[in-house]
């Protein structure tokens, strides 16, 4: 069993590797050795332009990729960005070389942190419950596309 | 790294103001906290985003919260408001009148009528000042908040800031803070101790 859902596996990924870009299905998504799951965006308040998008990402690879660009229909300008405070001081920096994702690891882009930064966004978001679809690019593993799920602030 | 130095200088400005308003204070004799805190913050006199002014003069009686933020804050600020927002609910009616002031740091983009929108989706007891550029450094030197705008590859902007809420009671007095990503509860019980409800 263990080495047949391993050479699945490794199916699903030979797949992955040479599909240039992949289904987007709100939930888990691959692309090349890299695993995106739990995709969501946070609900803004009314009039904000701006709003951020979170995720978990898995390196199934044994080497280091890095997440260098994101797009979504919401917004013409995104961004990823790092989030970190600094005493009771709030900085926040766009990581302009993207995000390291080391190999065999899992990053979280989670609020507090790491976050994808949705700016100048025409009009407001699909509402709690609603979705919008995006893309991921990953310096080796090329891009996806992904669905996030709009949330409740809290 | 210019950005780190601007930073660190203001880091540094406000250290040394604190430092200074110790010493005079800790020299004037007793009551030192008291009076350290009585200075703290006040007295304020902003565009509100209701309209007009806000003058911290006619805040006597009432307990108020200050945060400093800005609206293109995709994170700190909309969870800082919605945290305030569930606590207004649980507060209930010991809340009617206690207002929270959103002071933006961004003035350049947070228009009046910006601001008003933005915190209205919470709730009517946020109320937005709009510092002009020449007020904000005074404001934000007065409540040793700092803030720093750091510039994104667009040519835009994203703002550094602190991210606490201030609380003030009735004399204007700063009595506590709330951090960011506190536990709930002990927020709640530091604003039940502020309007005088009994911690459950």
């Amino acid at each position: 069993m263990r080495v047949f859902s391993s050479l699945a596996l490794a199916g699903a990924l030979a797949v992955a590797a040479l599909t240039p870009v992949s289904v987007a299905v709100a939930g888990e998504t691959m692309v090349g050795n890299m695993m995106i799951m739990d995709t969501w965006s946070k609900k803004s308040p009314m009039g904000a332009n701006v709003s951020a998008g979170f995720m978990t990402i898995m390196n199934h690879g044994k080497d280091a990729d890095r997440l260098v660009k994101a797009t979504a229909e919401i917004s013409p300008n995104v961004q990823i960005h790092t989030m970190v405070m600094d005493g009771d001081v709030m900085k926040m920096a766009e990581l302009k070389d993207g995000l390291e994702i080391p190999g065999g690891q899992t990053v979280v882009l989670k609020p507090g942190s790491f976050h994808i930064m949705f700016m100048d966004m025409p009009g407001p978001q699909p509402d709690v419950g609603g979705t919008f679809k995006g893309t991921l690019t990953f310096e080796k593993a090329g891009t996806v596309d992904v669905v996030y799920d709009v949330k409740a602030p809290q | 790294m210019k950005q780190k130095t601007n930073l660190s200088l203001v880091l540094v400005a406000a250290a040394a103001i604190i430092a200074a308003a110790l010493v005079t204070f800790g020299l004037s004799g007793s009551g030192t906290s008291g009076k350290l805190t009585a200075e703290f913050g006040g007295p304020f006199r902003l565009a509100s985003s209701n309209g007009g002014v806000v003058d911290s003069a006619t805040l006597k009686g009432k307990p108020y919260a200050v945060y400093f933020g800005f609206t293109h804050c995709p994170e700190v600020c909309p969870t800082t408001m919605a945290e305030m927002t569930t606590a207004y609910e649980k507060l209930g009616d010991a809340a009617r009148d206690f207002q929270t002031f959103f002071i933006t740091v961004d003035p350049e983009r947070d228009t009046v009528e910006f601001l008003h929108d933005y915190l209205m989706t919470y709730d009517k007891r946020f109320v937005g000042l709009i510092p002009t550029m020449a007020e904000l450094p005074v404001i934000a030197r007065n409540f040793r908040a700092v803030y720093e705008k750091v510039p994104t590859s667009d040519g835009s902007y994203t703002m550094n800031h602190t991210a606490s809420v201030y609380l003030f009671d009735g004399d204007g007095k700063l009595v506590a803070t709330l951090g960011y990503g506190e536990p709930e509860k002990a927020r709640m019980a530091k604003l039940r101790k502020l309007l005088g409800v009994p911690n459950p």
